[in-house]
């Protein structure tokens, strides 16, 4: 009985101790900080991509909170619904800011861009692009190695093994930027959604000239500059032999598309060119070829199975 | 030419090295100990490593296969092979069927794959077998059989090791030192304890073809070596009524197997010689430790079970001598 | 006998075209020159579409301090300035010039006889050498003038020749010292004079004893000029390994360079090209050139103009082998893998070496066993697997503190890894990130 009454009573007081400490330390050293940082971290998705550009949801929480303005501040994983929950914690008005999607500017398949050396280095994009132009003789296009697919957070990039191609699943895509920073050449963009998710682009960054870029892939962008001439809105323009449509200027009139003679203007999830629309378009028969290899593209993307695409990680 | 040409940075050549090669090396500085605890301890000694083995071979390929679902398999890299070995090594020659099946479940199911299989556990697997048969099945784990008896397995009579002897010795049992069989036997392996741990002879043929064959280095097995051999010489010379010789510890239970094949695991034991030698010392120590004055009479495995956590920090602290900083301008 | 004290690995040697005397090569039927031959600024072209040049006339001038001219090895016509795939990679622009004739600059002295006296200042000298567009031979390419003008508060003290070619495969400087030796020590001569040192070493590893004895009988007539025998060991041929070896002192980690413990280290072969350009006025165009491999049917040296392109090297060494799997420019330890033979022979060009495809493939990768081999194999004392690891996991902040910028991707911690892993390609990729991050940082202050 004593053993029992003594072994209580020391715990008993250890214990009273050990919270008297725990209560002072608490208020001595308790640090302030703005509850609505929490709360703002709160409703923010916790994903810690770091796609607002600061690290982490938490990072991003007290950037709202201290900046007194949401202008340009935009979590891209919740995107404007979550950006309203933020405002009205913080009373403020939420910026206004366009959905965006990571694009990949290269489609030089297996099929379209022939392979001339083999590949033997560590699977890393950066590691190959350090030790030259890649397999094909684009030196610009994508090398297939996935470093952009093992950087998403979100499950949303995946390598096609049939193509060699990354593929943006734009359902989960939250436009957070990792796989653009993981790519060494540039490849991916990330681009205004587009109304109905409609949009224009050059799928294709060769800076090579015409010659060099044509014998080195299919649907590369030559530098022609047809589009640059029939765009009606000075949305494209032509760098280093290579074409860019500027999504701020792009009216996704579609003119440009069959123009382009190696059909690297890729317009994403249109519509199917109807044959009305193909009577009041003067162009030949040339551009029906080009459009139905366009539908081709747009359609093919969601019948993938992307459970098999992703490529195995290096231990 | 037909083919295409094949582009990666340089180096372009190699040494020829591979995982498989060390692996195996170990193996074949294994084979004389096999050989001594045959001639000792008879079938007993083969029916335990053959049932080690295969029990590690089998859990290695079925957790792979169907719990980590790998595509590739990694039982031919020869790993699980001496988990395998070294397991049965560390274990009585009359050992049931059943417990060291479990043993071998646990050295590579918990000691090897939770962590992601080779070259990711922190301890060595089949230490961690030993370890949890040993606390688990204490009275099957230090039973040992006298040695001769060729065909006996289960219904082996049992004697007392060595190692038994030297502690009753300190715990004042004088009489028990003299029980004790000459170095010579210990030497060649006439004596008592677990299958691969007795021939301190054969053991040691093992270590020069390792050294030999630069799959290890020196550091480890003779900084372990020194320091058991200098602490109990200090011992010794401070009472040997009640502490048995220097030679003695050298020679007996599993110091020679540890030092030599346990505590020099690539993946369990620190990557710079200084370290090494921090470590071998450590190990060294805790052993003579837990030997003269805990409660087990045999502490290497736990020595070596301690260090390996410690690894990771002396890795950090031990770095290797940078170029540029040995010469003092 | 000497050796550098930490690290090294023991390749196979495979010296299969040491005892091939060096063969002039033909003239090919166009001369490629990339502007980017060195290390530095890119040269700028001076010639334009149409030019006739001769050989010897300066086609391209040096783009900056670091940096070096570039000449033309033929005669010929400018055909075009354009891109060419050179050893990189990737495309980079080059004087493209058809060649017509063989039509040397009167200025260059063509005569073999040797000339020893040299009337020149030190300064001099290092314009001459600046001037003739010498860079560093063995493969570095680090232009020779800079390296003979100590930055402010650095004396050189002596010249050491790497001569040591510790590479596998190659013996374009083994076959030098055979066939130039007196050259060569005149060259040493000049560089010594230009570094304003009195003394000179010429390091060679012991598996050229004809070389070394050879070596060794000329310089009684040099007493200041040393030649100092070596064990076998690669990387000896390393600049900081180099000084160790021989004059046993260690270059601290960057941004400290040899130049910091007094030593000047050059090429067997840069101090064959410094004699000629000062003592012949012959500016640097042609080089010898090693082409090897195991199923090569005529190993062979060749004295080659530069420009030339690889397949031709190869044609006059037997042909492309059919199961030719990788063609290397320069050694198996450090060399790159070229995509195409079309690329030319550039002022770096030390070596063509074919491997078959079974020599050629990696294999696969297996997890790190930590069995720290490749710790023990790095000459520089670092930790590859380390520094491999958190290259791949993008820790750059990390992996510069564990001195990432100290390696010199010697591959020794590849070749010894018993897993095959593909560190160096990692270690690589962050000493090149890292550099650029320290280089910004420097550029902020």
């Amino acid at each position: 009985m004593n053993l029992i009454l003594i072994a209580v009573i020391s715990l008993g007081v250890i214990g009273l101790i050990s919270a008297v400490i725990l209560f002072v330390a608490s208020k001595k050293f308790a640090v302030y900080e703005d509850p609505r940082i929490a709360q703002v971290a709160e409703v923010l998705p916790q994903a810690n991509c770091g796609g607002c550009g600061y690290p982490g949801c938490s990072g991003f929480a007290d950037a709202c909170v201290k900046a007194g303005s949401l202008e340009g501040k935009l979590c891209p994983v919740g995107g404007q619904p979550v950006m309203a929950k933020v405002a009205a914690i913080l009373g403020l008005e939420a910026g206004t800011a366009e959905p965006m999607v990571a694009v990949v500017r290269c489609n030089g398949s297996c099929e379209h861009r022939p392979h001339i050396t083999k590949y033997d280095g560590a699977v890393s994009c950066a590691v190959a692009h350090a030790t030259y132009g890649g397999e094909t003789g684009c030196s610009y296009g994508c090398l297939g190695c996935g470093d952009c697919a093992r950087a998403c957070l979100f499950d949303a990039i995946h390598m096609n093994p049939e193509t060699g191609l990354p593929e943006v699943d734009e359902e989960k895509c939250t436009a957070c930027g990792a796989c653009k920073k993981a790519c060494p050449r540039n490849i991916i963009e990330i681009r205004p959604k587009g109304k109905n998710n409609r949009r224009m682009y050059v799928s294709c960054v060769n800076k090579d000239k015409g010659v060099i870029a044509r014998k080195a892939c299919e649907v590369s962008c030559i530098g022609c500059g047809k589009c640059v001439k029939v765009c009606p809105f000075e949305a494209i323009t032509l760098e280093n032999n290579l074409a860019y449509i500027d999504p701020a200027k792009c009216k996704s009139c579609r003119k440009c598309e069959p123009e382009c003679p190696q059909g690297a203007i890729v317009a994403k999830n249109f519509p199917l060119r109807k044959p009305k629309v193909e009577a009041a378009d003067p162009k030949s028969e040339n551009s029906k070829a080009e459009t139905s290899k366009t539908e081709v593209l747009s359609n093919a993307v969601p019948k993938i199975d992307l459970s098999k695409g992703t490529p195995k990680v290096e231990a | 030419m037909a083919n295409k040409l094949i582009i990666s940075l340089s180096p372009h050549v190699h040494s020829g090295d591979s995982v498989q090669k060390n692996m195996y090396g170990v193996l074949i500085a294994l084979i004389p100990a096999f050989i001594v605890s045959l001639i000792y301890s008879g079938v007993g000694a083969a029916i335990v490593t053959l049932t080690s083995v295969a029990a590690c071979v089998f859990f290695e390929w079925a957790i792979t296969k169907f719990i980590l679902k790998r595509e590739k398999t990694t039982i031919c890299d020869g790993s699980a092979i001496i988990t395998g070995v070294l397991l049965a090594f560390n274990l009585p020659s009359n050992l049931p069927l059943w417990i060291i099946i479990v043993g071998a479940l646990v050295a590579i199911g918990v000691g090897k794959m939770t962590f992601g299989g080779l070259g990711c556990n922190p301890f060595n697997p089949a230490l961690v077998g030993r370890i949890f048969l040993l606390i688990s099945f204490p009275v099957q784990m230090t039973s040992w059989p006298k040695i001769g008896q060729w065909t006996s397995y289960v219904d082996a009579e049992t004697a007392a090791t060595p190692l038994a002897l030297m502690k009753q010795a300190i715990h004042g049992d004088t009489s028990a030192l003299s029980q004790l069989p000459s170095s010579f036997d210990l030497f060649i392996g006439a004596n008592g304890g677990c299958i691969g741990e007795v021939s301190a002879a054969a053991l040691i043929i093992g270590l020069l073809y390792m050294l030999w064959k630069k799959i290890i280095t020196w550091h480890v097995p003779v900084s372990i070596i020194a320091t058991v051999f200098v602490f109990s010489g200090l011992m010794h010379l401070v009472n040997p009524e009640c502490y048995a010789s220097p030679t003695y510890h050298l020679l007996s239970g599993g110091l020679m197997l540890g030092a030599i094949f346990m505590a020099t695991d690539y993946v369990t034991s620190p990557m710079t010689h200084k370290g090494m030698l921090i470590y071998g010392v450590a190990i060294g120590f805790l052993t003579m430790v837990i030997r003269l004055f805990g409660a087990y009479p045999e502490g290497m495995s736990f020595a070596i079970f301690i260090m390996n956590a410690f690894t990771p920090l002396i890795n950090n602290y031990c770095k290797p001598k940078k170029f540029g900083e040995a010469v003092k301008k | 006998m000497k050796t550098f004290r930490i690290g090294g690995v023991h390749p196979s040697e495979n010296k299969l075209s040491a005892g091939e005397a060096i063969e002039t090569l033909a003239l090919p039927k166009q001369a490629v020159f990339p502007l980017s031959q060195h290390i530095g600024a890119p040269a700028t072209a001076i010639v334009k579409k149409g030019d006739v040049v001769k050989v010897g006339t300066k086609i391209a001038e040096a783009g900056g301090f670091v940096s070096a001219p570039i000449f033309s090895s033929v005669s010929g016509k400018v055909n075009k300035i354009d891109t060419v795939i050179d050893a990189s990679g990737y495309r980079k622009p080059a004087i493209f010039i058809d060649v017509d004739g063989d039509e040397w600059e009167e200025t260059i002295d063509r005569s073999t006889e040797l000339v020893k006296d040299c009337s020149y200042t030190p300064e001099e000298i290092v314009a001459k050498i600046k001037d003739a567009g010498v860079v560093g031979m063995g493969g570095a390419c680090f232009p020779t003038h800079v390296k003979l003008c100590p930055p402010p508060g650095c004396k050189a003290e002596c010249v050491i020749i790497n001569a040591v070619e510790c590479e596998p495969y190659l013996t374009a400087d083994h076959r030098l010292m055979l066939e130039k030796p007196e050259q060569i020590l005149v060259g040493v001569s000049l560089l010594m004079k230009a570094a304003k040192v009195t003394k000179g070493y010429i390091g060679i590893e012991n598996n050229k004893p004809d070389a070394i004895s050879l070596m060794q009988e000329k310089a009684i007539a040099y007493p200041d000029i040393e030649i100092v025998p070596l064990k076998v060991k690669y990387p000896q041929g390393g600049e900081k390994q180099l000084i160790d070896a021989v004059i046993g002192r260690q270059v601290p980690a960057p941004p400290a360079i040899p130049i910091s413990v007094g030593a000047v280290v050059q090429n067997v072969g840069t101090a064959y090209a410094v004699y000629e350009a000062v003592q012949k006025n012959k500016p640097l165009f042609e080089r010898i050139v090693t082409v090897t491999g195991k199923s090569v049917k005529k190993p062979s040296n060749f004295l080659t103009r530069m420009g030339t392109p690889m397949s031709q090297l190869i044609e006059a060494a037997g042909g492309m082998p059919e199961d030719t799997g990788k063609v290397i420019g320069g050694g198996p330890m450090m060399g790159k893998a070229l995509a195409n033979t079309e690329v030319p022979i550039c002022k770096g060009s030390s070596g063509v070496l074919l491997m078959n495809d079974k020599e050629a493939s990696r294999v696969e990768a297996q997890p790190c066993i930590r069995c720290a081999k490749c710790v023990g194999a790095c000459p520089m004392g670092l930790e590859p697997f380390l520094l491999a690891t958190l290259s791949s996991l993008k820790e750059w902040e990390k992996v510069e503190k564990e001195y990432i910028m100290s390696c010199i991707e010697c591959g020794s911690c590849q070749f010894t890894c018993p897993s095959h892993r593909p560190m160096l390609d990692y270690i690589r990729l962050g000493k090149g990130t890292v550099g650029g991050i320290i280089r910004a940082r420097n550029a902020k202050k």
